[in-house]
């Protein structure tokens, strides 16, 4: 059913859809109205589940590890400094091999303080093992979430998956939202069926002490089933467009691709924006297009490749820093072409957006404008210079 | 494609008021994208609401600098701050004040401006300074771009019982009070 709903809203039902037995959250800054209204909908008796308030983001992670690993479907969101008080915890759920599934509010990190919008949080969290989504509206970060708990559920993959929204701009925006009914969550997403659990009839370890003689084949087989994850992925989302009638691929989604020149490469809401100044380049006859990554873990190298190989100049943005080196998702975009045949002329690099900075159209603009010269590298967008003179002395 | 920026500071229901037009909006079955500008997070700060609303689903997620219409909640922001900024040639822009009580700004030959007592509408209504519902009124009669029923359709979504009532009052004294000055 089609609904005007803010983007926490809609992600509240769609988890209430999905029938988790425990969520766990801390009620407070940083944190979205996803969990208050989880709060209230099971308080109502809504549905039937735990939801365990607690006194710190390290506490909901890991009361949503031992729930899972209790195996019981669980929830948890939060954000920002809050994923970074999480982040001990959130390895140990990739490596335990439970699949949690949180959405996070994509924001900046401190310092200075900042609670608005960019990709630092989430970004700085690749390497947990979390299979990681990012959404370009609210439909779509409804329809991950979907997507993320028949996933990581899934006996072959068994992780947890974390789906990015950006902050505020999907959080706090109302948009037009097609609802599922519980049927047809029910029909694509089963009850939650642990292949392994903690019983105190059946005593299990998990996460033990592992020594030199099997860490690393424990690491290794983390890392294959990322592989295995992309090959799933796209099967998932057939099966999902067959119930809902949606189609994503759920790893990379092009935009007037086909004869581009010149392509932009982005993640979350932002795709948005970059498309509708590509349709009105295109009325001026320029040849652009968009390329979004859904999935950042696992990365689909592969994908990227067939979809990049031809364009002349690309355009990475990033909406994150790596301190000190290239900007993260660049710097993969780039490495997608080492060694291989065929690879654009110029992998130009931009970063804009921190810190809630608005991405205007000009901004878009100004990046297919700069892609005409040569390759750029961490070029900033919307920088004020003047500001770059302040001194403390 | 039509812009909406609204003016207030946090906790004048600015989020509602650009909320209850989206839901407007969207009874009418158009698709619109309604979201918030914060500035300092506090109650009082200035801040921002907008409404972006098409025939077909809204991309765009920048803020809104050349809006159709503006709602300005509270006046004495218009103080520091250019809240006419980017106002379109034949923009529209209701401002919650007394006739009398403020300057109107110097506009465009073909923009209006309305000045409405929407806080003195809510008190006798609602019985708080809380002009949303006024202004919103005043915006349907203003910019005729919705119906004062496809409003009270969304007020009646968003409240309940004695709320919806007064409020439905307020919307319909803001938008009497515009036909009055305009005809």
């Amino acid at each position: 059913m089609k609904e005007l709903l803010e983007g926490s809203l809609a992600v509240a039902e769609i988890v209430r859809l999905c029938k988790p037995g425990v969520i766990s959250a801390y009620p407070i800054t940083p944190q979205t109205h996803i969990v208050e209204e989880l709060a209230q909908i099971v308080a109502n008796g809504k549905l039937n589940a735990q939801f365990v308030n607690v006194e710190s983001e390290h506490s909901a992670a890991s009361t949503v590890l031992g729930s899972v690993a209790c195996g019981v479907r669980s929830y948890t969101a939060t954000s920002s400094q809050g994923l970074f008080l999480m982040a001990e915890v959130l390895y140990n759920i990739a490596g335990m091999r439970l699949p949690v599934i949180m959405t996070t509010a994509a924001r900046a990190i401190s310092a200075p303080i900042n609670i608005w919008n960019d990709h630092q949080d989430v970004v700085s969290l690749r390497d947990s093992g979390w299979i990681q989504f990012h959404a370009e509206d609210i439909q779509e970060a409804v329809d991950l979430h979907l997507i993320a708990y028949r996933l990581g559920e899934d006996k072959s993959i068994m992780l947890p998956v974390m789906v990015c929204i950006d902050g505020f701009i999907l959080t706090h925006g109302l948009e037009t939202v097609n609802m599922p009914s519980q049927e047809e969550v029910d029909k694509f997403l089963p009850s939650y069926k642990a292949p392994y659990k903690l019983d105190v009839t059946n005593p299990l370890t998990l996460g033990p002490l592992v020594d030199p003689e099997f860490y690393t084949e424990a690491r290794f087989a983390l890392n294959e089933t990322h592989k295995e994850a992309l090959a799933l992925i796209p099967k998932i989302t057939v099966e999902f467009s067959k119930v809902f009638g949606r189609n994503y691929n759920g790893l990379i989604e092009g935009y007037q691709m086909k004869d581009a020149e010149r392509v932009i490469v982005a993640m979350g809401s932002v795709c948005g924006t970059v498309k509708d100044v590509v349709d009105e380049l295109r009325k001026k006859g320029k040849k652009v297009g968009l390329l979004k990554i859904t999935s950042l873990r696992p990365f689909p190298a592969s994908y990227i490749y067939e979809a990049l190989k031809n364009i002349p100049k690309v355009a990475v943005i990033d909406r994150a820093l790596s301190l000190g080196s290239f900007a993260p998702l660049a710097a993969e975009i780039k490495a997608v072409f080492f060694g291989r045949p065929k690879m654009p002329k110029t992998i130009s690099s931009f970063v804009v957006g921190l810190g809630g900075r608005d991405i205007t159209r000009e901004s878009i603009k100004e990046i297919f404008r700069l892609l005409t010269g040569k390759e750029k590298q961490g070029e900033f967008i919307d920088l004020k210079p003047e500001l770059l003179k302040e001194s403390y002395e | 494609m039509k812009e909406i920026r609204i003016h207030a500071r946090a906790g004048q229901g600015a989020i509602t008021t650009a909320s209850l037009l989206g839901y407007a909006y969207f009874l009418k079955g158009m698709y619109p994208y309604a979201f918030p500008s914060f500035g300092a997070a506090r109650m009082g700060a200035p801040m921002n609401a907008f409404v972006r609303v098409d025939s077909k689903p809204v991309r765009l997620r920048s803020q809104i600098y050349e809006p159709n219409y503006l709602l300005i909640v509270d006046h004495t922001i218009m103080r520091g701050f250019n809240c006419f900024s980017g106002l379109q040639e034949d923009g529209v822009a209701i401002i919650n004040a007394k006739e009398g009580a403020i300057e109107v700004p110097k506009i465009k030959a073909k923009q209006k401006a309305y000045l409405v007592p929407a806080n003195e509408i809510a008190l006798k209504h609602i019985g708080r300074p809380l002009g949303n519902t006024a202004m919103l009124g005043a915006f349907c009669a203003a910019t005729k771009e919705l119906n004062l029923e496809d409003l009270n359709a969304a007020i009646k979504h968003r409240f309940d019982l004695k709320l919806q009532e007064v409020n439905i009052k307020a919307a319909k004294e803001g938008f009497d009070y515009v036909r009055s000055i305009s005809m």
